[in-house]
């Protein structure tokens, strides 16, 4: 805050022990935060094939870690064709539930009426499973495609919305009267002030959404997906299982996973590019 | 004589729940005064503020602005109030940009805003990269830079260290001094209502109303040396007693 609190800078830069010892903690930290996820996972490997390998298990019924790998190579065109199918429905409905979702919000906030009307279906969506919902969907819409795309969308859309509607309404309230104080318009007040206020709740909101997305897009097609050229990793799980060919199941389920986390990975990048100049959730503490 | 800048005419507020904030307030706000509001928590300063701001209206009584001057006013609160994901640039901006005033026709009165509070140069820092201090005075600046009749001031300084808050009185000041424009600022420290103020209105709680108007004559370019002055150590001896007076009546 003031002067006081700095640290004195004239100080001469010898270092003590406690400092030294603070530093080296630091930097086993930075190694430790990505070298100890990749040594669990390569021993959990290892565990696997050494588990499969001793007691004999045959791969109709778990197959060994490089049994699934090649079984990926192999199958790739099939996998790689089915995980387009797949993210497609996930892209589409996670956009779909940012327009809505957001723009719901949006008029939420303008009307407490309507949110008083609206939101009561909105969380009667979010609590109802997607998977009771589905067969109904698929009834009464031709496209597999778009019914798919709905299912995914119910799933993603709750959070944006209940997070924006409360970001919105979380503007500081001396800005509030500020803007008062300068005649703002109704416009300028969403623009200026509750769209920047509602910013790291949207984006914390589609993080979430974005993981969701991609499970509702999967259930939905385990509900009531396509079959043949057109279908997606669930339906190639599906179709894999009935055939006991385990290793293309769990494939089909490594790339359900690695796009999960893409997804995660991706929707928190935006979120600290967007935020990072002044968000305390993307600042490093400077100490 | 001149028609008051602001004339407060026996204005009551008296919210829901028959809680009255304020009563039979009457104030005139000439030009180039620097009124402070005294009193204890409760005594409707904060409320009086408010209805001057517009942002709420009274009950009873009128408040008058003099024809052509109608709400010309400016406002810092007692946090900076700043927008964190907007530089310093653009929250100076705002009060322009609300009025349809482009970036770049602002830009020369929002640097001149900011480098008369001594911030030339930090326009594209943003709010979390200043100290307390800096933030008021982007606050201020902000407040300025519409160049308004009227500056309303919150208890300002109520959340900085002395040292801070010394500085930037003796500021405060100098701007006033420059600008001439007419400052109603609120306060529960005596010390710096005595330094600042052209006149202070002792304020007494349960309901909130005004108990008396004090005059502070000292000359009006104050400094240092009026902080450890004999005539400003007696200002504060009545202003104390005024007050000590407001609170007994409550």
């Amino acid at each position: 805050m003031t002067a006081l609190d700095m640290p004195d800078r004239s100080a001469p830069p010898a270092i003590d022990l406690e400092e030294l010892a603070r530093l080296r903690r630091r930097r086993l930290e930075k190694l430790g935060a990505w070298a100890l996820p990749v040594l669990v996972v390569a021993l959990s490997l290892a565990a696997w094939d050494w588990v499969v390998r001793v007691n004999d298990i045959p791969h109709f019924i778990l197959p060994r870690p490089g049994r699934v790998w090649s079984q990926l190579l192999a199958d790739w065109p099939l996998l790689s064709q089915a995980l387009m199918v797949t993210l497609r429905i996930t892209v589409f409905a996670l956009a779909l539930a940012v327009s809505l979702g957001g723009g719901l919000a949006v008029l939420f906030s303008l009307s407490r009426w309507v949110e008083m009307s609206l939101f009561p279906y909105a969380v009667v969506l979010q609590v109802t499973p997607i998977v009771a919902i589905a067969p109904l969907i698929f009834i009464y819409v031709d496209s597999p495609f778009v019914g798919m795309m709905i299912c995914a969308w119910i799933v993603a859309f709750f959070p944006i919305l209940s997070n924006t509607t409360l970001g919105l309404r979380s503007a500081d309230r001396n800005l509030e009267d500020l803007f008062t104080i300068y005649g703002a318009t109704r416009w300028q007040r969403l623009r200026y002030l509750q769209l920047p206020s509602a910013m790291p709740y949207f984006l914390g909101g589609l993080r979430i959404a974005g993981g969701l997305a991609l499970i509702g897009a999967v259930v939905a097609e385990f509900a009531g997906g396509v079959a043949g050229r057109n279908g997606g990793l669930a339906f190639r799980i599906l179709e894999a299982s009935y055939r006991l060919n385990v290793p293309r199941m769990f494939a089909a389920l490594a790339l359900i996973a690695v796009a999960g986390i893409a997804i995660f990975a991706i929707t928190s990048l935006v979120s600290h590019l967007a935020l990072r100049r002044w968000h305390e959730s993307a600042l490093t503490r400077e100490r | 004589m001149t028609a008051p800048l602001l004339a407060i005419e026996n204005v009551t507020k008296v919210f829901a729940g028959a809680v009255t904030a304020l009563e039979g307030m009457t104030l005139a706000l000439n030009d180039g005064d620097f009124v402070s509001l005294l009193g204890p928590s409760g005594c409707g300063k904060s409320t009086a503020l408010r209805l001057i701001a517009g942002l709420s209206s009274p009950t009873k009584g009128r408040i008058r602005w003099r024809e052509g001057a109608e709400g010309a006013l400016g406002v810092v609160f007692q946090e900076p109030t700043l927008a964190p994901w907007a530089t310093v640039f653009d929250n100076v901006w705002l009060p322009l940009r609300l009025a349809g005033v482009s970036k770049s026709d602002a830009r020369d009165r929002v640097e001149e805003s900011l480098s008369a509070v001594g911030l030339g140069g930090f326009s594209g820092a943003y709010p979390r990269e200043l100290s307390g201090g800096m933030k008021m005075r982007v606050s201020i600046a902000r407040a300025m830079v519409t160049k308004p009749r009227l500056l309303l001031m919150d208890e300002p300084f109520a959340a900085l260290d002395e040292i801070t808050r010394f500085k930037l009185n003796d500021d405060l000041l100098a701007l006033h001094e420059r600008l001439g424009c007419t400052v109603v600022f609120v306060t529960h420290s005596v010390f710096e209502s005595v330094f600042l103020s052209t006149r202070i209105v002792v304020m007494a709680a349960r309901p909130g109303r005004v108990i008396r108007e004090l005059r502070v004559s000292a000359p009006t370019p104050r400094d240092d040396a009026f902080r450890t002055s004999a005539a400003y150590a007696e200002q504060c001896r009545l202003t104390s007693a005024a007050l000590r007076e407001a609170m007994e009546d409550a």
